[in-house]
């Protein structure tokens, strides 16, 4: 689909639908398949990519998300950022803890996105939005 | 964009002192961006037709889309793109179609216009620039409705319920597990328990690219629906990347049996059925 896909320059996707957490899934594989990413690791950063797409749309009442390709010097990552203008999370160790939702799903979402990637960044505040960090990087 | 009168009236004359000619250059220029996909005759005919719409309507009155006299020229229209997006042409293949019709007036208003030639052309463009964006939105909407007849096959071909052995039956999942197709799942897994009367089911996830805390979800319901009716389930299909990327975001499957392979899995069941499997012995080896 995207074979020539341009790793220089990021991304962006809004997220309005389900179809919409369906094709940050396939944005995100793309440019992970594109940084070299393992397939353990490109498993695990679509998996963590399809949790928080899917937590700024039920949660975040849609967003958007930016894929990009970093670079530290020694390593090249993929780095997904989520932005939402919801109401944000009043109580952040709360949303992390396992098991925890509002939503009525198993409540790992969050806090196993964060142990599937390297780096993982959150800036939320009670009627700010939402907006989550996430890097992967290759090995 | 609506014609006035006497615009009208002078873009009927056209089309219809010079039939001829008209169609003739017209097909031409069409048939060229077709490239021979469409047969002459049949492009003639369509425009053809298309030609005497134009004329009809400019006859009960002025020339203009969106009049309810205009209905026949839509419904060609609409006819024309409806057959080009089945055919599988493109957007400009289909609006070329019409557009064409511009270059065709441009030459019979050279030769034959009076004095008003240039706003006439103007007039007569504005028009087919409507009549063009007309076919393009019929174009979308019968593609798009070919894209929605698609899906709802897709969800209804993809997920079949397949008997491996007496009482045991498989559901092979390819592609993303949505709520939707996973409603579907479940509804078709537990009418086949029901009319197999199978103890066991196996969900294959070898084709699910991703596994995360949703599709995860989904299975789970599927199985303590599948417990309920007595029928036990395994699941089969777990490649290295998703064991490990499961065991990273915490989801337990509790004590649902799982298994790599769709063999492995239809071997567990059949020795928990007490079924034996051997290797005949090779004559002479």
């Amino acid at each position: 689909m995207t074979a020539g896909i341009d790793l220089d320059q990021p991304h962006a996707q809004a997220i309005r639908s389900d179809e919409d957490v369906v094709r940050v899934r396939q944005l995100v594989r793309t440019v992970a398949v594109a940084a070299k990413l393992s397939l353990v690791d490109q498993t695990k950063l679509v998996t963590a990519a399809s949790e928080l797409a899917r937590n700024t749309l039920v949660y975040g009442g849609g967003g958007g998300v930016e894929v990009a390709t970093v670079d530290n010097g020694r390593r090249r990552g993929v780095r997904i950022i989520f932005a939402d203008s919801g109401p944000g999370i009043a109580d952040l160790n709360l949303a992390l803890t396992d098991g925890y939702t509002t939503g009525g799903g198993l409540g790992l979402g969050l806090s196993g996105a964060r142990r599937l990637v390297d780096e993982f960044d959150i800036d939320t505040g009670v009627g700010k939005g939402t907006r989550i960090t996430v890097i992967k990087w290759a090995r | 964009m609506a014609l006035t009168a006497e615009e009208s009236g002078r873009l009927a004359a056209l089309l219809s002192e010079h039939v001829d000619q008209v169609t003739q250059r017209w097909t031409e220029t069409v048939a060229a961006s077709l490239r021979g996909r469409l047969s002459q005759v049949e492009l003639r005919s369509q425009l053809q037709e298309l030609r005497q719409a134009i004329v009809t309507t400019a006859e009960n009155g002025i020339v203009d889309l969106d009049a309810e006299y205009a209905a026949e020229l839509r419904a060609v229209l609409a006819e024309l793109s409806r057959g080009r997006a089945r055919q599988g042409f493109s957007a400009t293949e289909t609006a070329i179609s019409v557009f064409a019709l511009k270059e065709v007036l441009l030459e019979l208003l050279e030769s034959h216009g009076g004095e008003s030639t240039l706003r006439d052309y103007v007039a007569f463009s504005a028009l087919i620039d409507t009549m063009g964006l007309f076919t393009f939105e019929s174009y979308v909407r019968t593609r798009e409705g070919l894209i929605a007849d698609q899906a709802e096959q897709l969800l209804e071909l993809s997920t079949p319920v397949v008997k491996l052995w007496e009482g045991v039956v498989a559901v092979p999942l390819v592609g993303t597990l949505d709520s939707a197709r996973a409603q579907v799942v479940m509804e078709r897994l537990l009418q086949t328990l029901v009319d197999t009367g199978s103890p066991y089911a196996i969900i294959d996830i070898t084709g699910v690219p991703a596994v995360d805390t949703q599709v995860a979800q989904h299975i789970l319901k599927t199985v303590v629906a599948a417990r309920l009716m007595g029928a036990d389930c395994i699941i089969s299909g777990i490649r290295p990347q998703i064991a490990q990327t499961i065991v990273a975001l915490g989801i337990e499957f509790g004590d649902i049996a799982t298994k790599a392979s769709l063999a492995d899995a239809l071997r567990h069941v059949l020795r928990l059925t007490g079924v034996e499997t051997t290797r005949r012995s090779r004559r002479g080896a």
